[in-house]
């Protein structure tokens, strides 16, 4: 059972690994001659202007508590798809209630125009 | 050292030095990155434990979800950039000795408590088992949960709209420089 995640272990590890070897590598062998347009953050192209701690506006919050409601609810979703073969129609319908007093909530959030982006 | 163990060590190295990389870090945003870090690790205590659902849960919700909202506080945070706000704690002998008194009752605890262990095998595919016990035995928990979610997300939208209408005179983006018009690659 936990060898099956040995799988993920390699993965971490590989993944891990080339970033620091590819960063380690350009350190390496790229030649350094920084100057202040280099140093400068890249923004596409962009020439940046101000700092990049500002305050964010208010409203991405409630974007993400209706995210973590909705993450909660898919948590709760993964247990029910294992039993559901052998629950059948009774499950269903719970998930359905479920899923429907949650649908209220963005409903709610929806017509109150919390999630309109003016 | 079998590669159980060796795993185990790694994580909990993992998860201790990330932890110590919380309170230690300068900088309240590399915090809550180290934060994470350490709640993946504990994730990976899960699975060592067996336990592959909590493992999953772990990681959607906290590492998903807690650890998001917390970067979104900071980010909302007004005057962030001040080098003025300090997070490091003042009193660190205070809280020094009340996490070792802490460590001790912890420590106590766990050698009085005599742990059964079972000889029993793992029970195959514990998310179902799980699964069928919420829907049947829990169902109405399960749902209440529901509720307590539909509670949280429209407290969050009172909240929200609340402040979002004291804000309303301010300009809710930064209206974009002319160069903007240039396609961005």
């Amino acid at each position: 059972m936990v060898s099956d995640f040995a799988a993920v272990a390699v993965f971490l590890g590989l993944g891990v690994g080339f970033v620091l070897i590819t960063f380690l590598l350009a350190k390496l062998v790229s030649p350094s001659a920084p100057n202040a347009i280099k140093n400068s953050t890249y923004e596409c192209g962009e020439t940046p202007f101000g700092s990049a701690w500002i305050q964010f506006n208010v409203r991405f919050y409630i974007f993400a508590l209706i995210f973590v409601v909705f993450d909660v609810e898919a948590v709760f979703l993964f247990p029910w798809a294992i039993a559901y073969r052998s629950l059948g129609l009774f499950a269903f319908v719970e998930m359905l209630v479920f899923i429907a007093i949650l649908i209220f909530g963005l409903l709610y959030a929806w017509r109150k125009g919390v999630l309109k982006w003016y | 050292m079998d590669t159980i163990s060796l795993a185990f060590y790694a994580l909990a190295f993992l998860i201790i030095a990330a932890a110590i990389f919380v309170v230690t870090s300068k900088n309240i945003f590399h915090s809550a990155i180290y934060l994470i870090l350490a709640l993946f690790g504990v994730a990976g205590i899960y699975v060592l434990l067996q336990a592959p659902f909590l493992a999953a849960a772990q990681v959607l919700i906290y590492v998903g979800a807690v650890s998001m909202l917390m970067i979104f506080a900071i980010m909302l945070t007004a005057r962030i950039a001040d080098q003025t706000i300090r997070h490091t704690n003042e009193q660190v002998p205070t809280g020094l000795l009340v996490s070792l008194g802490l460590l001790a009752v912890i420590v106590y605890s766990l050698w009085q408590t005599p742990f059964a262990i079972s000889s029993d095998p793992m029970p195959e595919g514990a998310g179902g088992t799980l699964g069928k016990l919420l829907l049947t035995q829990f169902a109405l928990p399960f749902e209440i949960v529901s509720v307590l979610l539909l509670g949280a997300l429209i407290g969050a939208v009172v909240i929200a709209k609340k402040d979002s209408v004291r804000r309303e005179p301010e300009a809710p983006m930064t209206p974009l420089p002319k160069s903007a018009e240039k396609v961005a690659g």
